[in-house]
């Protein structure tokens, strides 16, 4: 079990490098929707080792919002022109990128360190250091991107990586708060969507990067 | 059952706002009675600790309750909900030529269900739910900042989501490491009082990195420098009333997370948090006071000043101590009521004048004389002049401070204090005296209930810096014994 769990671990943290360097939109929401399912696995099998109903309940959730709903309200909300774009220009080039990222995968592993010294399962040796990995490439992901939808992905990264240490952490959490967490996100990803169409009507692109009219003179 | 309550009137008030009406003033004037409900009940739990023993408003039980610090925040929220919903009677009313009928039923949708997500943040007892409220306190209020809807509010709205939401994810590791060293220590229950009581018992390892990411998370939603650059933004993007409530009284629910969590990090050895506390203050206010002498937008420089004020509140926090324990909650209160009126008075000067351009307004105090005196006196109380309630709190934490010998916080401190001040009395002053520039057009009146939000806001701006009700003072007290071990 606990093999398996590194396997689905290896291949997460996988789907976040592709996040970073994946250039087309939709290719982004696809790797997306291969996380969710990948963080719902890992879901599962910390379910049947810790004999508990309660963490398969949040891998159907997760399937449920991640998997299918914001996938689906992304589709819809965005015109194909959208989604078929490519980003060509990247603030930093993807080899570059992806070395700062694994540089930022090791950092999130030398912070965690300590902590799995003093209580550790193989499980939450796994989940916790690609968990904050997720998170802290997620956020490497959004500063580097221009691109509306791409910053959006970005977010929904971090809160899977959020969610990945929490399964192994936290996995006694009561259900409601995973109940509201599902929902939380599901907002986030129909909020920031909203936003884009109303600043690609507004502006005419979804180029939020080149949006830098407020600072100081 | 009266916190149920508070959290059930704004999120009827939501729904019913949505309905259309042939005036289209009905969702605006039961926002106003809403409000109104909630300030009172607010009210009665602020003035409750005093009645009795208790130290805790019972709630339901494990979900929600009310300790003295989450009421004194509860009391602000409410106080500032109201006034901003007056506010927003006139001000939103004179933009409704623009955006429409639709777009003021939306905006007043919005607002309560903004309100309702800020209350909901000291009330919640569970961690994993005040995380989420402080989250939806973020997704409820983005498009109220980009309510006009303009190139410039848009881009404002677009960095605040992001940004702050990029914060919670880190918040969230945070939390989620926290329940871990619960779970480690035998605790049951994620609540504020089971976590207080264990918290001893925590591998000082599991706080001290907890508290960095929720410092982080919870630190960028409070604006707190180096992740402050959302704020100065949105905040100035804003309708005047939201402002009020977003410079007001939001930043306060995400820093109330972090002063919440002192006599839980307190365990940690070393004064560890109180290191990193005093750090991230010193940063924020001296960024801000440098960043203040430089800006030309008024609304920006109440922005700026607000960052300020959460850096000065988080350096009391790190301070520790009883003394400085009370300047922490007398800042924020103080805080609280002055920033949203100085925001009113910058709404005002906006509806006269057009203009967000500090050089381009000159002379206020003629073109209108109840708007230059509340921008004057908005600007002296929130930069820190005797005899207002900014002035009393942070004279009582740097006294605190000099007590408890950290001279060398207290001097960079004080200097950054005083560089702020002139940064704000500077542009005010230009602002409010010398020969009126005529970009005001003439018989240009402010609407009636934006001269009343005015008139009732200034009051605890003036009244608190002179003499503190002892229902209220009793209130401080007790916040400031619960941020102690």
């Amino acid at each position: 079990m606990a093999q398996l769990n590194a396997l689905v671990g290896g291949l997460f943290i996988i789907t976040v490098f592709g996040i970073i360097s994946v250039r087309q939109m939709l290719g982004g929401i696809r790797l997306f929707v291969l996380q969710s399912i990948l963080l719902a696995i890992s879901a599962c099998i910390l379910g049947v080792v810790h004999g508990s109903i309660h963490l398969f309940v949040v891998a159907g959730i997760t399937i449920g919002a991640k998997g299918l709903l914001i996938p689906w309200l992304l589709y819809n909300m965005f015109s194909h022109e959208i989604h078929a774009r490519r980003e060509i220009t990247h603030v930093i080039n993807i080899p570059s990128s992806l070395l700062i990222a694994a540089g930022l995968t090791i950092f999130a592993y030398f912070v965690v360190h300590p902590l799995l010294g003093i209580d550790s399962t193989p499980f939450i040796k796994v989940n916790l250091p690609i968990g904050l990995a997720g998170v802290l490439l997620g956020a490497y992901a959004i500063t580097v991107r221009r691109e509306a939808l791409p910053q959006l992905i970005g977010i929904l990264t971090m809160e899977n990586g959020a969610f990945f240490a929490g399964i192994s952490i936290a996995p006694n959490m009561p259900l409601i708060s995973e109940l509201a967490a599902a929902f939380d996100v599901l907002i986030i990803a129909l909020v920031i969507g909203i936003l884009t169409r109303k600043i690609h009507k507004r502006v005419g692109t979804t180029m939020v990067g080149k949006m830098v009219s407020l600072k100081e003179k | 059952m009266e916190l149920l309550i508070i959290l059930l009137i704004p999120l009827v008030a939501a729904v019913l706002s949505l309905i259309h009406t042939k005036k289209g003033k009905f969702a605006a004037a039961m926002t106003i009675i809403a409000a109104f409900s909630v300030f009172i009940l607010s009210l009665h739990i602020a003035i409750y600790p005093h009645s009795g023993m208790a130290q805790n408003t019972p709630g339901i039980k494990g979900w929600l309750s009310c300790n003295p610090l989450s009421a004194l925040i509860l009391l602000l929220i409410s106080f500032v909900g109201l006034t901003a919903s007056i506010f927003s009677f006139g001000y939103i009313g004179d933009a409704a030529k623009k955006v429409g009928s639709g777009g003021v039923r939306r905006y007043y949708a919005r607002y309560n269900l903004f309100l309702l997500s800020m209350l909901a943040v000291p009330m919640l007892s569970q961690l994993a739910m005040v995380w989420i409220a402080v989250e939806l306190t973020t997704l409820f209020s983005v498009f109220l900042v980009s309510f006009e809807e303009t190139a410039e509010s848009l881009e404002a709205a677009w960095k605040y989501v992001i940004l702050t939401c990029m914060g919670a994810a880190f918040a969230l590791i945070g939390i989620l490491i926290l329940y871990r060293g619960l779970t480690i220590a035998g605790g049951s229950a994620f609540t504020w009082s089971e976590l207080i009581a264990v918290s001893p018992n925590i591998p000082p390892l599991f706080l001290a990195v907890a508290f960095l990411f929720i410092l982080i998370g919870f630190g960028t939603k409070a604006g707190l420098v180096p992740l402050h650059t959302w704020l100065p933004d949105a905040h100035s993007q804003a309708p005047s009333p939201v402002c009020a409530l977003l410079s007001g009284v939001e930043t306060t629910t995400a820093l109330y997370v972090i002063i919440r969590l002192l006599p839980v990090i307190k365990v940690i050895p070393n004064d560890y948090a109180s290191m990193w506390l005093m750090i991230f203050g010193l940063v924020s206010v001296g960024t801000a006071a440098f960043l203040l002498l430089q800006v030309t937008d008024y609304k920006r420089l109440f922005a700026f000043s607000t960052i300020e004020h959460m850096g000065i509140i988080l350096v009391a926090a790190g301070l520790g101590g009883q003394a400085a324990h009370l300047g922490v909650v007398y800042q924020i209160m103080a805080h609280a009521f002055t920033k949203s009126f100085c925001f009113f008075a910058a709404g005002a000067v906006l509806l006269l004048s057009g203009t967000r351009d500090i050089s381009s307004v000159k002379g206020m105090i003629r073109t209108s004389p109840l708007a230059g005196v509340c921008l004057l006196i908005g600007g002296l109380a929130i930069a820190g002049a005797p005899p207002f309630a900014v002035f009393l709190s942070e004279f009582s934490i740097i006294s605190a401070g000099l007590a408890g010998g950290h001279y060398l916080v207290i001097a960079l401190l004080a200097l950054f204090i005083v560089i702020a001040f002139c940064g704000i009395m500077y542009r005010v002053n230009k602002m409010v005296f010398g020969r009126p520039s005529g970009c005001c057009p003439q018989g240009l009146s402010l609407p009636f209930t934006c001269r009343l939000t005015l008139l009732l806001a200034i009051v605890p701006v003036i009244l608190f810096g002179l003499y503190i009700p002892g229902h209220l003072h009793n209130l401080l007290r007790l916040a400031a014994l619960s941020l102690g071990r």
